[in-house]
């Protein structure tokens, strides 16, 4: 799907416009694997139809030495996809779908730093992309919840199977996820902050 | 099962445009988040730049930096450097983000569960 926006001229139509009494907007990460639904999860629950916002990423090519001083570099252009939901009048959530790599992250300065908490978005066909996500969440220290999205044909496990498999605490909730349903998705996020809601009880010193 | 070895070479990429500290006008430092906030001052200055000043344009009402961003479909780290001009010279304000903890206020997520039961 391309949701490109090139049509009209630059800035949101009109049915987009935040109150002008928005004073301040929280973001929740949406991660997973390339292909695994973040855009559509996005898209689902978005009131906006989910934008995209680019970095170009320049690599150093390697062995430069050989090439007696000229610079190879290679360019990569990075895309995240993004949606929006108000809350109120003074408050507006945004939703970030970003690749699971962590060398794209540092792409979109404090994606992470300030954030709520992530989904991670989980296809039971490639279970190994998430072992990496999970990690670098933990080491982060980024709340996270665990979505399983259902894809026709993709090996059925039940809940407490994932969690051993992705070695999570009990804690974690892993539940599954439809990411063309706008229910479930709203549930996905519902079920994130009542796990944050849970966690701030718990330690009400800041970390 | 176990966890397999870290299967990719994160290499060693380099962003196009690094900011070290800039200020505002008021010589305090300004952060710009994905979903800072901004807001317009003016209706436009025909001294701007067109980037300033499609900047300036779309934002009479609030909208992110990661919006500024797809709309204009330039990176966010250009949107940066433009913003920091309109900041300095007082052109747009910035409405930063809500401050999260590592555990963020109750208070605040009651209001986001309230907010998503809606939707």
């Amino acid at each position: 799907m391309d949701y490109r926006i090139s049509d009209s001229p630059a800035g949101p139509r009109r049915e987009d416009i935040l109150p002008a009494t928005t004073a301040a907007a929280v973001k929740v990460v949406i991660v997973g694997g390339f292909g695994v639904g973040k855009t559509t999860l996005v898209g689902t629950v978005s009131e906006i139809r989910p934008l995209t916002t680019e970095e170009t990423m320049t690599q150093a090519g390697v062995g430069v030495d050989d090439l007696a001083g000229i610079e190879q570099k290679i360019e990569t252009t990075v895309a995240m996809d993004f949606g929006r939901i108000s809350i109120n009048e003074q408050l507006v959530l945004y939703l970030f779908g970003t690749p699971g790599q962590e060398r794209f992250w540092f792409l979109w300065d404090g994606l992470f730093e300030g954030a709520l908490g992530a989904v991670v978005l989980l296809d039971t066909r490639r279970l190994e992309v998430s072992y990496e996500v999970v990690d670098l969440l933990e080491e982060r220290g980024v709340p996270f919840v665990v979505a399983v999205n259902s894809f026709p044909g993709a090996p059925v496990h039940p809940m407490p199977e994932l969690r051993a498999a992705m070695d999570l605490p009990d804690e974690v909730p892993v539940f599954p996820c439809d990411a063309r349903d706008r229910i479930s998705c709203r549930d996905a996020l519902m079920t994130l902050m009542r796990y944050l809601y849970t966690l701030a009880n718990r330690s009400p010193e800041p970390r | 099962m176990s966890k397999p070895e870290r299967a990719w070479d994160p290499g060693n990429p380099d962003r196009l445009y690094i900011l070290t500290s800039t200020s505002d006008g008021t010589g305090k430092e300004v952060r710009i988040d994905l979903v800072t906030l901004i807001v317009s001052r003016t209706e436009g200055d025909p001294g701007l730049q067109p980037e300033h000043c499609a900047i300036a344009r779309m934002c009479d009402y609030p909208l992110s930096v990661a919006e500024i961003s797809a709309y204009l479909t330039l990176p966010v780290s250009t949107v940066t450097v433009l913003l920091k001009d309109l900041l300095s010279r007082e052109l747009v304000e910035a409405r930063p983000p809500v401050p999260v903890a590592t555990v963020p206020d109750t208070r605040l997520l009651e209001a986001v569960m309230h907010g998503l039961q809606n939707l």
